[in-house]
């Protein structure tokens, strides 16, 4: 990683990230009808040199460690801290980006801004340049480790193996009526895509499509295979069976159309939405299917996010006709339906 | 909020998980239907339910939801909490009904799927 990049990562997170993720929730106050004598006790004992102000749970001010020492020296009377507070006090909201924060901090030279929610005015934290500098660097230090794990696992896999192109394949075998392992296929393409460091967001999409059909074939059939190839830049599921087929492939895309049996709905399913779900989850779709003969349903998921569209649709024509038994682009009921970005 | 902070809204008891204050619950969501949620529940969510079987747990697992709840004080089967250890996935139970228990958690802050983007 280049140092250009790292400071646009670190930009990038300032925007991001709130000022309620970062500020210290565990505030020290004092209330406006205090005594002055009552803050000698407090700044001692926290070591702090600025306490928020407060009527009831609102923030009315701020004091310092310095009007405190100006009060003592001009051996005022004691009275209420509200006599003695600022009242202008410059104040954070706790959903604001932080870095409104920061150039507030740096426009107005103030060490502390108490953080309020911006519905309430209640306090609810504070924040100073160091709550800034913890946060932004635990958030760097997860992101970095999310970052190694990930490319450590994707070099091994894709970098260190020597070939022109590498190409993986699994496949899972998936039993029917099986309700108490429905799941399993998908669960274990779970693991294993997420090892091979893809990104989650591609994983997850991967995933629901696997699992929607994988119930398909559970509810439906006797039983199938879910077959995932995973090579740069994409990932392609390909699930099939080999009965019943369906009948009206233009109707079970419809979202709500079922023939699901109840007990399959007393599950949470076969409410007519999973090629529905699937087809949403992938970047290109394809459903082959003859009753008495089968069904083929193929999804490819593009693992790199900045294709544009013309990529995209390069891609789809190079991935689209090159697996598979048969050619079914020739027999049976075909769609054929990309995923609108 | 935090996964605690939600199990304290709902008066909730824990079945399955542990160190709930340091789980983020991004958003909510209701659902009885598995599709639905599927479809539209978005990485983060805590998931409001009245299904009790194992197939709950896996689209939780798919969907990269953070919590179930069980609402109306509904106890899953042993095959359910099985699988939800597996996948370290938490399991509560409520005995407040579905609409109190998103509506409690709206009222405290938690928005829905749609709200959130991203």
């Amino acid at each position: 990683m280049s140092p250009g990049a790292k400071i646009t990562k670190t930009q990038e997170m300032v925007y991001e990230m709130k000022v309620g993720d970062v500020m210290t929730t565990d505030v020290i106050t004092v209330q406006a009808k205090d005594r002055m004598s009552s803050l000698r006790d407090v700044f001692r004992e926290n070591r702090i040199s600025g306490l928020p102000v407060l009527d009831g749970e609102r923030l009315v001010g701020l004091i310092s460690l310095e009007d405190f020492i100006k009060w003592l020296a001009d051996k005022q009377d004691d009275c209420p801290v509200r006599q003695k507070m600022i009242e202008e006090v410059a104040y954070a909201y706790q959903d604001e980006p932080l870095v409104l924060a920061i150039s507030s901090f740096e426009e107005s030279g103030v060490g502390r801004f108490p953080v309020v929610d911006s519905d309430t005015g209640r306090l609810v934290g504070i924040l100073t340049k160091g709550d800034v500098i913890e946060g932004l660097l635990k958030k760097l230090e997860i992101d970095y480790q999310n970052e190694e794990i990930r490319s450590y696992r994707t070099d091994h896999l894709f970098t260190d193996l020597e070939a022109d192109e590498t190409t993986l394949t699994f496949q899972y075998l998936v039993k029917g009526h099986d309700l108490k392992q429905a799941g399993t296929s998908s669960s274990r393409l779970k693991r294993t895509l997420n090892r091979l460091g893809i990104h989650p967001d591609v994983v997850r999409r991967v995933v629901i499509a696997s699992y929607e059909a994988e119930m398909n074939l559970v509810i439906f059939t006797e039983g199938g295979k879910i077959r995932a190839r995973i090579q740069p830049g994409e990932v392609l599921v390909q699930v099939e069976d080999s009965g019943p087929g369906i009948a009206d492939v233009d109707k079970a895309l419809e979202p709500g159309y079922s023939t699901a049996p109840d007990w399959v709905r007393e599950l949470g399913f076969g409410a007519g939405m999973g090629l529905v779900n699937i087809r949403k989850c992938a970047d290109s779709f394809d459903i082959w299917s003859k009753p008495g003969r089968g069904t083929v349903l193929k999804a490819t998921f593009f693992t790199e996010e900045d294709k544009n569209e013309t990529g995209r649709s390069c891609k789809y024509t190079r991935s689209g006709s090159d697996i598979g038994p048969g050619k079914p682009q020739q027999r049976g009921d075909r769609r054929l339906c990309k995923r609108s970005a | 909020m935090t996964l605690d902070e939600a199990r304290e809204i709902l008066e909730a008891e824990v079945i399955v998980g542990s160190d709930l204050q340091d789980i983020v619950v991004e958003m909510g969501c209701g659902a009885d239907l598995m599709s639905d949620v599927l479809a539209f529940v978005k990485r983060g969510a805590l998931l409001l339910t009245g299904l009790t079987n194992p197939q709950v747990v896996r689209t939780g697992e798919m969907a990269d939801i953070v919590g179930i709840c069980f609402v109306r004080g509904k106890r899953p089967p042993q095959e359910t909490i099985d699988l939800a250890r597996e996948n370290d996935l938490p399991l509560l139970t409520t005995e407040l009904a579905m609409f109190e228990s998103c509506g409690r958690l709206y009222r405290d802050g938690l928005r829905g799927c749609s709200e959130r983007t991203g």
